[in-house]
C-alpha cells in the first residue's frame, strides 16, 4: 500500500497529463457526442440499402435526366410567375401583421421603468413564446383547417410565427431605450400612451424597422416552402407538381425558388453595404 | 382696448396654426401611397380573413379546438410520442453526423489560407479553380431548403426517417461547410503560413495553427446547427420523414385535437429543450 502511494507522488513530471480526466469538460462532451450519433444511427431504421440499391439508383437518374430540361411554356412560365408574386405578397403581408401584433403584445411584455408594475409582462412574454416555439409550417398545417388550401393560410401562419419572434426582438429594444426623454415626460404627468408614442417609439423606431425587414428576408424564403403543405406561392405548385412525378415543371419551380432566394441574398446584401457606408 | 384685442386675436391665430398638423401633406400621401401598395397584396394572398369566421368553416375549427383541452395522456399514446420524439432527435443528430462528414473535407478543402502556392502572392490556376468550384457546390446544397430535399427523397427511398437524415445532411453540409471555411479565414493567418512557409504540410499546418485557434468557435457553431437542425427535423415529418412531425401530421388530418394538443406541448418542449442545452454547452465550451 505505501509503495503505491510513493509511486504515484514520484511520478515523472516529464510525463504527459493523462489523456482522460473526470474534470476534462471536452472529454465528457465528446463522449456523449459519440454515444448520441452511436444511439441515433443504431435506433433509426434507416434504409441505405435500399438508398443505394440499383433500382434508388436508376430512379434518381430518371430524376436528374427529366430535371435538366425545365419546363419553358409561356403559360407555365406565366403561372409560375403568378405563384412567385404571391409568395412574396405572402411574406411581405405575414411580415407587416406580425409588425403590429408584435408591437402591441411587446408594449406589455416590456418594463421601461422601475416603478411600472408591468403586470401583463409574464402572460405577453408567454404568449410570444408560444407563437414562436411552433414554426411556421406548423402553423399553416395548424391554420390549413380554419382557413382551407390557399395562401391565406400561409400568410396568417408566417403572421403568427414572426409575431412571436418580432415582439421578443420589440419588447427587448424597447426596454433597452434610453430611459431619459421618458423620465423627462414621466415627471410632467403625461400619460404613458403619450410617453411612448413621443418618447419610447422614436428611440427604437430605426431598430423596430431593421429587424422588420431582417424577418421579411427570411419569411420570403420560409414562404417558399411554405405551400408544400397546401398553403400557396411556389410551394404548393411545387407539392403538386412533384406529386404527379412531373419533374420537368418540378425543376422550373425549383429554379425559380432558387433564383428567388438568391435575388433576395444579393437585395439584402447590397442594401446592407449601401447602409453601412 | 384695440391693442388687447388684436393681441387676442394673434394669439387665437397662433393657437388654431399650432393645432394644425404641419405635416399634413406627406402623412396623407404616405398613407395613400401604402393602400396602393397593399391592395394588390391583399389581392395576391386571397387575404378574406372573414371566410374564416363563416358557420362552415368556424364549426370544425371550434371543434377542433375544444378537443386541445384536455389534451391526450393515455400511456399507449405517451410511448408513441416519446418514441418519436427521439426519432426526431436521432434524425437531427445523424444528419449532423454526416453533415459533418461532408462539410470538414468541403471547408478544408475550399479554406485559401491553406494553399500552399498562394504563399507567393497567386494560387495557381487549378487549385484556385477547384476551390470556386466547391465553394459553389456548397453554396447549392445550402441554397434548396432541408423541406424540398427531403420532399426529393421521400420520392427515391420512400417514407421514413431515411429521407429526413439525408436531407439535413445535404442542407447542413453546404451550411456547416460554408462557416466552417469562413471562421478558418477570418483569424489571424500568421501562424498557419509560417509553418507552410516552414515546410509543413497543408495538414500539419491545419492540425498545429488553423484548428486550436478556432476550435471553440468552431464547435459552439456546430452545436448551435445542431439546434436548428432538431427544430427542421419536427418540421420534415410533414413530408413524411418520419419523427414528431409526421405523427403531428396524422393527428391533424384526423381532426384530433387532443393528440394534436400534446405532440405541441412536447413539441415546444423538445424546442426549449434543446436551445437550453445548445445555450449551456456553448457557455461552457466558448
Amino acid at each position: 500500500m505505501n509503495t503505491t502511494t510513493t509511486a504515484e507522488t514520484t511520478r515523472p513530471k516529464a510525463l504527459p497529463p493523462p489523456l482522460f480526466d473526470a474534470r476534462c469538460k471536452a472529454c465528457w462532451f465528446v463522449a456523449g457526442l459519440v454515444c448520441l450519433t452511436i444511439a441515433s444511427f443504431w435506433t433509426l431504421d434507416l434504409k441505405w440499402a435500399q438508398f443505394f440499391s440499383v433500382d434508388a439508383t436508376r430512379r434518381m437518374g430518371k430524376f436528374i435526366g427529366e430535371m435538366l430540361v425545365p419546363e419553358t411554356s409561356a403559360k407555365f412560365l406565366g403561372k409560375l410567375g403568378w405563384a412567385a408574386l404571391e409568395t412574396l405578397a405572402m411574406s411581405a403581408l405575414g411580415t407587416l401583421l406580425a409588425c403590429f401584433f408584435g408591437l402591441a403584445l411587446a408594449v406589455p411584455a416590456s418594463k421601461t421603468h422601475s416603478a411600472d408594475p408591468a403586470r401583463w409582462r409574464g402572460v405577453s412574454r408567454l404568449v410570444l413564446n408560444m407563437l414562436r416555439s411552433i414554426p411556421e409550417l406548423v402553423w399553416a398545417a395548424l391554420l390549413l383547417i380554419s382557413a382551407g388550401l390557399g395562401p391565406l393560410a400561409g400568410t396568417l401562419a408566417l403572421a403568427f410565427h414572426t409575431t412571436g419572434v418580432l415582439g421578443r426582438l420589440f419588447a427587448e429594444s424597447i426596454e433597452n431605450a434610453s430611459s431619459g426623454p421618458a423620465f423627462a415626460l414621466r415627471s410632467r404627468g403625461i400619460s404613458e400612451a403619450k410617453i411612448f408614442w413621443y418618447a419610447t417609439l422614436p428611440q427604437v423606431l430605426p431598430q423596430l424597422l431593421s429587424y422588420a425587414l431582417y424577418r421579411w428576408e427570411n419569411n420570403i424564403r420560409a414562404a417558399a416552402v411554405l405551400g408544400v403543405v397546401g398553403a400557396g406561392g411556389l410551394g404548393q405548385m411545387l407539392a403538386f407538381h412533384m406529386g404527379l412525378f412531373q419533374m420537368q415543371e418540378t425543376s422550373s419551380i425549383l429554379l425559380a425558388m432558387l433564383l428567388m432566394v438568391a435575388l433576395v441574398d444579393a437585395v439584402s446584401y447590397a442594401s446592407r453595404k449601401a447602409m453601412a457606408s | 382696448m384695440q391693442s388687447t384685442l388684436s393681441s387676442t386675436l394673434a394669439n387665437r391665430s397662433l393657437q388654431t396654426q399650432s393645432r394644425r398638423d404641419p405635416a399634413w401633406r406627406g402623412r396623407l400621401f404616405w398613407l395613400l401611397a401604402g393602400g396602393v401598395l397593399l391592395w394588390p397584396m391583399l389581392v395576391l394572398t386571397e387575404f378574406k380573413v372573414w371566410t374564416l369566421f363563416e358557420a362552415s368553416n368556424l364549426k370544425p375549427t371550434l371543434k377542433f379546438l375544444s378537443d386541445f383541452f384536455p389534451p391526450k395522456i393515455e400511456r399507449e399514446f405517451l410511448l408513441l410520442v416519446a418514441k418519436e420524439t427521439w426519432r426526431t432527435v436521432a434524425i437531427a443528430t445523424a444528419g449532423i453526423a454526416l453533415a459533418l462528414v461532408l462539410a470538414i473535407p468541403l471547408a478544408l478543402l475550399s479554406v485559401r489560407v491553406l494553399s500552399v502556392s498562394a504563399l507567393t502572392g497567386r494560387m495557381n490556376a487549378l487549385p484556385a479553380a477547384a476551390r470556386t468550384v466547391l465553394r459553389w457546390l456548397m453554396v447549392v446544397l445550402r441554397s434548396v431548403p432541408e423541406l424540398i430535399w427531403a420532399l426529393i427523397f421521400v420520392r427515391v427511398v420512400g417514407l421514413g426517417p431515411t429521407a429526413g437524415v439525408i436531407a439535413i445532411a445535404l442542407t447542413y453540409a453546404g451550411m456547416l461547410g460554408k462557416v466552417y471555411a469562413e471562421i478558418l479565414e477570418s483569424g489571424d493567418a500568421q501562424v498557419t503560413q509560417t509553418l507552410l512557409r516552414n515546410g509543413a504540410s497543408p495538414m500539419q499546418a491545419f492540425f498545429y495553427g488553423l484548428l486550436p485557434q478556432n476550435a471553440a468557435e468552431l464547435t459552439s457553431y456546430t452545436v448551435y446547427r445542431w439546434e436548428c437542425a432538431i427544430r427542421s427535423s419536427a418540421v420534415l415529418g410533414f413530408v413524411g420523414a418520419g419523427g414528431l412531425g409526421q405523427q403531428m401530421d396524422a393527428s391533424m388530418k384526423m381532426f384530433n385535437g387532443s393528440e394534436v394538443a400534446t405532440m405541441l406541448i412536447v413539441f415546444m418542449l423538445l424546442v426549449w429543450l434543446a436551445d437550453a442545452t445548445s445555450a449551456w454547452l456553448r457557455r461552457e465550451l466558448g
